[in-house]
């Protein structure tokens, strides 16, 4: 029997096939699906913030893109997934409101997009699809087994990426 | 380096966030029953500071549906604002206010969006005014914007507020009854000098 494992807000999880792993309603955070595609072992990251350098307040380190994409790395390689393997899916960064309390010329959604394509890319690690931007919430559903990343929303429909 | 810690808020600050939100809920009560001509009453607020992981439970699940209504907020503190909704009270609100009878198509016309829009409006602006009548600092909200999807999705935005300030955040939720049964979140985010003015004014 597979089980589908939950990652909650600022969270991160490890795992393998044939379980699935899914995060709820994703909005301005950031999910990010990783796999070995060989191993079939991955995990899942639900990051709220880019940086973790530009914050005082906070010591979970799955909050932020930097930190917690390089610990959900870590996570895979100690259980059986190859660093010069993995591959990845992105998801979510959307902007809810039309204006926000901060000034910056970049929404926080697209700013944690940046920073996920950022780390990422120091690993190396390729991103093979990715449904991000846009104004709606999305919960999403990955498979290390086949690397299929389901996004699912509000009266916008399913998809597989 | 911050002065207040949201990890280590005491029962008392607590409980000015309690009556604070008790006194503004009051006022909000009366303004939805001036608006809708019912009679409208109030359960005592509850506050609670939750993980993150917590927040959708808190709200019947971060798939549930829901109407938040965002304002950013200005003057002497800064920060935002935001009245969260469950799709099933918005529809009766909106019937209630327009006399139109209740339907559950998928989506919400614009002029019922716009209706949802005012009535948030009115809710967070007696919120507010009580907070800025106890606290004697000038608060402007903005004009209002509105996001009907997830529960966890809209409230992505006040946790990442908060999330730059500690890994928990603060819920006040406020429900009304009596002929009109409804489940309201509130949600303020003040930045970390805006949480040191509203305790300071308060003597705290």
């Amino acid at each position: 029997m597979s089980e589908m494992i939950k990652v909650g807000m600022a969270d991160l999880k490890l795992c393998k096939a044939p379980d699935g792993i899914t995060t709820l309603g994703l909005g301005s955070c950031v999910g990010i699906a990783i796999r070995d595609p060989r191993t079939k072992v991955g995990g899942l990251a639900h990051i709220m913030l880019p940086d973790s350098k530009s914050i005082q307040g906070g010591h979970n380190i799955a909050k932020f893109a930097d930190t917690g994409v390089r610990e959900l790395v870590d996570i895979i390689a100690k259980n059986g997934g190859n660093r010069m393997r993995l591959e990845s899916k992105i998801a979510g960064g959307a902007k809810m409101f039309a204006f926000s309390s901060k000034s910056d010329l970049m929404s926080v959604g697209d700013r944690n997009v940046e920073a996920v394509k950022k780390v990422l890319k120091e690993l190396k690690i390729p991103i093979l699809a990715e449904d991000t931007g846009d104004s709606y919430g999305r919960t999403v559903e990955y498979y290390p087994e086949t690397g299929d990343y389901i996004i699912k929303t509000v009266g916008k429909g399913q998809k597989k990426i | 380096m911050a002065k207040i810690d949201l990890e280590q808020m005491d029962t008392m600050y607590f409980d000015v966030l309690k009556e604070i939100g008790n006194i503004g809920a009051g006022n909000a009560t009366t303004a939805l029953a001036q608006l809708l001509n019912t009679k409208v009453d109030m359960k005592v607020p509850k506050v609670e500071l939750l993980e993150f992981s917590e927040v959708g439970e808190a709200m019947g699940g971060e798939e549930q549906i829901m109407a938040g209504i965002y304002q950013v907020v200005d003057g002497d503190i800064h920060g935002s604002i935001m009245f969260l909704l469950e799709e099933k009270s918005a529809r009766t609100l909106i019937s209630m206010l327009m006399g139109t009878p209740e339907h559950d198509s998928e989506s919400f016309t614009e002029m019922e969006i716009s209706a949802l829009k005012e009535i948030g409006n009115i809710i967070t602006g007696s919120y507010l005014s009580s907070l800025s009548t106890l606290t004697n600092l000038k608060i402007f909200p903005s004009i209002p914007d509105i996001s009907i999807d997830m529960a966890g999705a809209i409230m992505s935005v006040p946790a990442i507020e908060f999330g730059e300030l500690g890994d928990r955040i603060l819920l006040i939720e406020t429900a009304f009854s009596d002929d009109l049964k409804l489940n309201g979140f509130f949600i303020l985010v003040p930045d970390l000098d805006s949480y040191d003015k509203i305790l300071s004014s308060l003597g705290m």
